[in-house]
C-alpha cells in the first residue's frame, strides 16, 4: 500500500476508534457507580442514545454571546480529537506521531481548555464564569504535575514521543530494573487524568449543584448540537488519558507491527485495557467523596511531588 | 547594504525633523512622522533580512574627535536580527499611530512626539548594531533619554510624572552598572571596540569575569525587567501612550537581551562557570513565574501586559540561562538550541507583545479606561480589534499552533535534555525549571482567558463599553499584520529556524539547523526524531480537519442548523452585566491558593441600618495585594538615600566662601592625585 494513504487510513481507523468508543466509557463508568451503588442504572450504550437526541435539538444560544459561544464546541472537539491521533491507543507506531510529542499534547488540550474557559464567560452568567474560574485554577495545578511525571516516564524511554514511548516499552527496550520511579509516576499522571477529566474527587460530572461543580458550570448555557459536541470532546478527553495511562505504563498487547493479527489482537486488548480503567473510575467515584476546591490544591501538590521523587528516584538508581 | 543603512538612518532623522516643519496641523505632522518611520522600517526588514544571509557582516566606521570614540557599527547576523525585530515593530506601530495619535491632537505637541518616536526607534537600531563600546552607551543613553520623555508625554498628569521618574532613576541605575561593565572589559582591551572586547591584550582574570557577568545582569536585567529589578515597567508601560509602550514593551525590553548575549557568548567566547548559566535560569524562572503571577492580579490592561513582559523576558532568560549550563559542559548542540529557542521567543514576543498593546491601546481609544472593570461586550462592537487580541492572546499562551508554542516547545526540549548534564544538581534542577515553565503557561493562559473573556465577552459593563465603536483602519491594518505574523512564524519553523541558526552558529560554534529541522523542514525534532519531534503545519491541518469533522458530524445527525435566540436564564431576574463574573472574581480562586506569594489582605466594612443588623446599607470591600518588592527592595533603598542626602545637606551652607572652599580642596585633592 502506497505509504500515504497507509497513513490516512490507520489515522482515520484511530479517530473512529476513539470516537465510538468514548460514549462507551461515559457509559461504562455510569453503569459502574449505579451498580456499586445498588442501582440498576441506565444501558451501557445510553450516551450513545444522548448524543444522538441532542445533535436533533434546537440549539438555543443567548442573546449576550459572540462568536466565540459558537465556535467553542468545534474548536474544542477539534483540539480533543487531534490531541487522540496523538496517542497511541491499539497501535504502538501511530502514524501521526511526528506531529506532536507530549507537550504538543498537552498545548493542545489547553486550547481547548482556553476556549471553554472563554465560552463559559460568554453568556455573561454567574455560573459560566464560576466554572470558568474554577476550570482555569484547576489546569494551572495539573499541568506542572503532569509535564513533570511524563518527563520521568520519557526519561526511561529516552524519548518524548508518545509513540516511542510506547513502542518501546511494549517491545521491552530501555526498561529500568527497578520500577518504582515509574510506579510513582503512574500515581501522579492518574491522579492528573482524574482531574483533567473531571472526575471525583475532583470534578463531579453528575453535578448541577453550583457549589460543587466545575466542567458543568461552564457548559450550562448549551444546548442542542453544540452540548452533543461538547459532551463527546469530554468523553474524548476522558479516552485520551485512559489511552495515555495504558499504553504508557501497560503497553503489553498493543500491535507493534502493522500485520492484521496484531492489530486485531491490539485493538480486543486495548479495549479492555481501558474499559478496565473505566471500571477503576467508576469504583473511585464511588468511594470518595468530591474534594472541597480549595482541598484540591493538596491532591494536586501530592501529584507534584510523587512526579519530582520519581525523577529522583530514576537518576538516583541510575547513578 | 551600506546604502540601505544610510537610507535607514536618514529617513529617521527626516521622522526626526519634518514634523516640525508642518505648523499648527497635527494631522499632518502625525502623518509625516509615521510616513517616515514606516519608511525607515521598510528599509530595516531589508536590511535585517539580507544581514541575516549576508556571508561577511557589514561594517562601517567613522572617526571622530572624542578620544576612544569611533562610530563604528557592525552588522552581523545577531544585529541584524534584533534590527529585523526592531523594524518589524516599528513598522507596525508606525501605521498604527496615524489612527491612534488623534488621541492626542490638542493635548500635547503631536510633532515632538511623531519625531520623538522616530528618534527612539533610531537609538534602539544604533544600540544594536553600535560596534563601539562609547558608541554603544551613547546610543543606550539616548534610548533611555527619549524613552523618558515618551514615558511622560501627558506629563500634567501627576502619576505620569512619577512613573517617569521612577524609570528615569531606574534606568540610569542600570546604565551606571553597563558602564561598570564596558569599563571592566575595557581596562583589560585597552580600547572600546567590540573587537578588542572579543580579543582583549591581555586575557580577563577570573574575578573580573565574574564582576562583568552581574554587572551585565544587573545592568541589562534593569532595563529587560527581571524580577526583582521590574518595578518600572507596571508604572512606565501604561504612562507612555500605546504606541510607545508597544515598542517599549515589544523591543526596546529586548535591547537588552542583544546585550547580554554579546557579553556573554560574544565578548566572553562561552566559557564560563556553570553557576553562571544557573543563576540566568533563576532569575528567569523567578522573573517568568512572579511576572505573570502579578499580571494576574492586575485589572489595567496596560499594566498586565507589563507583568507578562516580565515573565516573557523571563522565558528568554531561561533559554539563555540553560543554553550557558549546555555550553559550560561543552554539550554546544544543546546550548544553540537553548540559544536558539531564546532567539525565537523574542521575535515572538516582539509581535505578539506590540500586538497586544496595540489591542489594549486600541481598546483605551474606543472606551478611554484602562480598566478591564469597565470593559465588556467589546468583541460584537469591536469584531476586528477582538479577533486581533484574541490571536495575541493565544500566542503569548503558548497555544498551538501560534509563534509562541514554538518557542516555548522549543525550550521545554531544551530544558529536557538536561538528563545528558553531568551533574545530578541540574539533572533535577533544570526538569524543575521546565515544570515551572509549564505553571507559566498555564496561569498565563488563565490571565488571558480573563483578559480576553472579561473585556471582549459577555454585556457591556459601562456606558462606555456600550458605546464603543471600532478604532479607525489604520489601527486595525497594524494589528492585523502582526496577528498575520503571529500565525505564520508559527506555521513556518523551517523558515525561521535557519535564519536563526545563522546567529546561534557564530556564537556556539556550532550549527543546528539540520538537527533541529527534520522531514523537509516539515517538523521540528530537537537532536533527533527519536527524543521529540512537532509539526505545526501537521498540527493546524489536523485541527482544521477535526473541527470540519465536528460540522459534518453535527450536519448528519442533526441535519440542518436552526437556532434559536434567547437571553440566558438569570434566575428568574433580568440579566445584567453586574451579575456576570468580574476580573477580580476570576482570579479569585488562584489568588487564594497562592496566597503565599500575594499576601493578600482583605477589608470588608459594612454599615447595617440602624432598625437592623440583618440589612446592611452600605458595604466596603478593599483588597490589596502586598508589594513586596516596594516594601522590602525599593523603599528601604529610596529611605537610605533620602536620610543620606538629609545628612549631607549640611554641606550646603548657603555661603559662597564655603562654596569657593569646595572648590580649592577638591582642586588640592586632584591635584595631590595627578601627582
Amino acid at each position: 500500500m502506497h505509504p500515504f494513504i497507509q497513513t490516512i487510513s490507520l489515522v482515520t481507523a484511530q479517530a473512529i476508534v476513539l470516537l465510538s468508543v468514548s460514549p462507551f466509557l461515559v457509559g461504562l463508568i455510569r453503569k459502574v457507580k449505579a451498580r456499586l451503588q445498588c442501582r440498576q442504572g441506565a444501558s451501557l450504550f445510553q450516551p450513545y442514545a444522548d448524543l444522538a437526541k441532542l445533535f436533533r435539538k434546537q440549539p438555543v444560544i443567548s442573546t449576550a454571546s459572540s462568536w466565540i459561544f459558537t465556535a467553542t464546541p468545534y474548536i474544542l472537539f477539534a483540539s480533543t480529537l487531534s490531541a487522540g491521533l496523538l496517542v497511541p491507543t491499539f497501535l504502538s507506531q501511530t502514524p501521526l506521531n511526528f506531529a506532536g510529542n507530549i507537550i504538543a499534547l498537552v498545548y493542545l488540550l489547553a486550547l481547548g481548555t482556553f476556549f471553554l474557559i472563554l465560552a463559559g464567560l460568554d453568556t455573561g452568567s454567574a455560573f459560566g464564569g464560576m466554572g470558568s474560574s474554577r476550570e482555569a485554577l484547576v489546569a494551572s495545578l495539573t499541568e506542572p504535575a503532569m509535564i513533570l511525571s511524563i518527563f520521568a516516564i520519557a526519561l526511561t524511554a529516552g524519548s518524548t514521543n508518545l509513540s516511542t514511548i510506547v513502542h518501546k516499552t511494549a517491545l521491552l527496550e530501555g526498561i529500568v530494573t527497578d520500577p518504582s520511579p515509574h510506579l510513582m509516576a503512574l500515581a501522579a499522571l492518574f491522579i492528573v487524568a482524574l482531574a483533567e477529566t473531571g472526575r471525583v474527587p475532583v470534578d463531579n460530572p453528575a453535578t448541577h449543584l453550583e457549589l460543587t461543580m466545575i466542567h458543568e458550570a461552564m457548559v450550562l448555557e448549551y444546548s442542542g448540537r453544540y452540548l452533543a459536541l461538547i459532551e463527546w470532546a469530554a468523553g474524548l478527553k476522558l479516552a485520551v488519558f485512559l489511552s495515555l495511562v495504558a499504553n504508557v505504563f501497560a503497553p503489553w498487547g498493543i500491535a507493534t507491527t502493522l500485520t492484521p493479527a496484531a492489530m486485531g489482537i491490539g485493538l480486543v486488548v486495548y479495549l479492555v485495557k481501558i474499559a478496565g480503567l473505566a471500571v477503576l473510575i467508576g469504583t473511585i467515584e464511588c468511594m470518595f467523596a468530591k474534594l472541597r476546591l480549595f482541598r484540591v490544591t493538596d491532591l494536586l501538590g501530592v501529584a507534584f511531588i510523587l512526579a519530582l521523587l520519581g525523577l529522583l528516584f530514576f537518576y538516583i538508581l541510575r547513578s | 547594504m551600506l546604502v540601505l543603512l544610510i537610507s535607514l538612518i536618514l529617513c529617521y532623522v527626516l521622522g526626526l525633523v519634518l514634523p516640525f516643519c508642518v505648523p499648527r496641523k497635527p494631522q499632518t505632522q502625525g502623518m509625516v512622522g509615521s510616513v517616515c518611520s514606516c519608511a525607515a522600517s521598510l528599509i530595516g526588514i531589508a536590511l535585517g533580512l539580507s544581514g541575516l544571509v549576508a556571508a561577511e557582516p557589514l561594517t562601517a566606521s567613522v572617526a571622530s574627535l572624542i578620544p576612544l570614540l569611533s562610530f563604528a557599527i557592525r552588522l552581523d547576523p545577531l544585529a541584524s536580527f534584533f534590527v529585523l525585530t526592531i523594524s518589524l515593530a516599528g513598522l507596525a506601530t508606525s501605521i498604527y499611530a496615524i489612527g491612534y495619535l488623534k488621541e492626542f491632537h490638542g493635548r500635547v505637541s503631536v510633532a515632538m512626539l511623531a519625531a520623538l518616536t522616530n528618534g527612539f526607534l533610531l537609538s534602539m537600531i544604533l544600540v544594536v548594531i553600535a560596534d563601539n563600546g562609547f558608541f554603544f552607551l551613547m546610543a543606550w543613553e539616548l534610548m533611555s533619554l527619549v524613552s523618558y520623555f515618551l514615558v511622560v508625554t501627558e506629563h500634567e498628569k501627576a502619576e505620569v510624572r512619577d512613573a517617569g521618574f521612577f524609570y528615569l532613576v531606574m534606568t540610569h541605575v542600570g546604565t551606571a552598572f553597563v558602564v561598570l561593565t564596558y569599563l571592566v572589559l575595557f581596562q583589560s582591551a585597552g580600547s572600546f571596540s567590540f573587537e578588542s572586547f572579543r580579543h582583549p591584550e591581555q586575557a580577563l582574570p577570573d574575578g573580573m569575569k565574574t564582576l562583568v557577568f552581574l554587572a551585565a545582569l544587573i545592568g541589562f536585567g534593569t532595563k529587560a525587567g527581571i524580577v526583582p529589578l521590574h518595578g518600572w515597567l507596571p508604572l512606565a508601560h501604561p504612562a507612555a501612550p500605546s504606541h510607545i509602550s508597544a515598542l517599549m514593551s515589544g523591543v526596546m525590553i529586548k535591547t537588552a537581551i542583544y546585550a547580554l548575549i554579546r557579553v556573554y557568548f560574544d565578548f566572553l567566547g562561552g566559557q564560563f562557570p556553570w553557576w553562571w548559566g544557573f543563576t540566568v535560569l533563576l532569575v528567569g524562572t523567578l522573573s517568568a513565574l512572579l511576572g505573570v503571577m502579578y499580571a494576574l492580579m492586575e485589572h489595567d490592561l496596560k499594566r498586565l501586559l507589563a507583568f507578562h513582559s516580565v515573565e516573557n523576558i523571563g522565558i528568554i532568560l531561561m533559554g539563555i540561562g540553560a543554553g550557558m549550563i549546555f555550553q559550560t559542559y561543552g554539550l554546544t548542540e544543546f546550548a544553540a538550541l537553548g540559544l536558539l529557542a531564546a532567539l525565537y521567543h523574542t521575535i515572538n514576543h516582539a509581535l505578539f507583545k506590540t500586538l497586544l498593546f496595540m489591542g489594549a491601546g486600541s481598546l483605551l481609544y474606543a472606551t478611554h479606561t484602562r480598566n478591564m472593570e469597565e470593559y465588556g461586550g467589546l468583541l460584537r462592537r469591536m469584531p476586528w480589534t477582538g479577533l486581533f487580541f484574541l490571536i495575541g492572546a493565544l500566542s503569548i499562551s503558548a497555544l498551538p499552533p501560534t509563534n509562541g508554542f514554538i518557542s516555548e516547545w522549543l525550550l521545554f526540549q531544551t530544558l529536557f535534555l538536561s538528563f545528558q548534564l553531568p551533574a545530578l544538581f541540574l539533572k533535577l534542577m533544570l526538569p524543575i525549571a521546565a515544570a515551572i515553565l509549564a505553571l507559566t503557561g498555564v496561569l498565563a493562559l488563565a490571565c488571558f482567558a480573563k483578559a480576553f473573556g472579561i473585556s471582549f465577552l459577555a454585556l457591556a459593563r459601562s456606558t462606555h463599553a456600550r458605546h464603543a465603536e471600532e478604532v479607525p483602519i489604520a489601527m486595525r491594518i497594524a494589528m492585523g499584520s502582526l496577528a498575520l505574523l503571529c500565525v505564520g512564524l508559527g506555521l513556518a519553523p523551517m523558515i525561521v529556524v535557519p535564519l536563526l541558526d545563522r546567529i546561534t552558529g557564530p556564537l556556539t560554534g556550532l550549527s543546528i539547523s539540520d538537527k533541529v529541522l527534520a522531514l523537509d523542514g516539515w517538523a521540528l525534532a530537537p537532536v533527533n526524531m527519536e527524543f521529540s519531534s512537532v509539526s505545526t503545519p501537521v498540527l493546524a491541518v489536523m485541527l482544521l480537519l477535526c473541527g470540519l469533522l465536528g460540522l459534518v458530524l453535527a450536519f448528519l445527525f442533526g441535519g440542518r442548523l436552526v437556532t434559536r435566540s434567547y437571553k440566558t436564564w438569570g434566575c428568574g431576574i433580568t440579566l445584567s452585566p453586574r451579575m456576570a463574573y468580574t476580573a477580580t472574581g476570576f482570579v479569585q480562586p488562584i489568588k487564594r491558593v497562592f496566597s503565599t506569594i500575594y499576601q493578600p489582605t482583605i477589608k470588608l466594612e459594612t454599615e447595617f441600618l440602624e432598625e437592623s443588623r440583618y440589612f446592611a446599607k452600605q458595604r466596603k470591600f478593599e483588597f490589596h495585594i502586598e508589594p513586596v518588592f516596594e516594601q522590602y527592595l525599593y523603599g528601604p533603598v529610596v529611605r537610605a538615600f533620602l536620610g543620606i542626602a538629609d545628612r549631607l545637606r549640611i554641606l550646603q551652607g548657603g555661603s559662597l566662601h564655603l562654596y569657593l572652599a569646595y572648590i580649592f580642596v577638591t582642586l588640592v585633592v586632584l591635584l595631590l592625585f595627578a601627582v
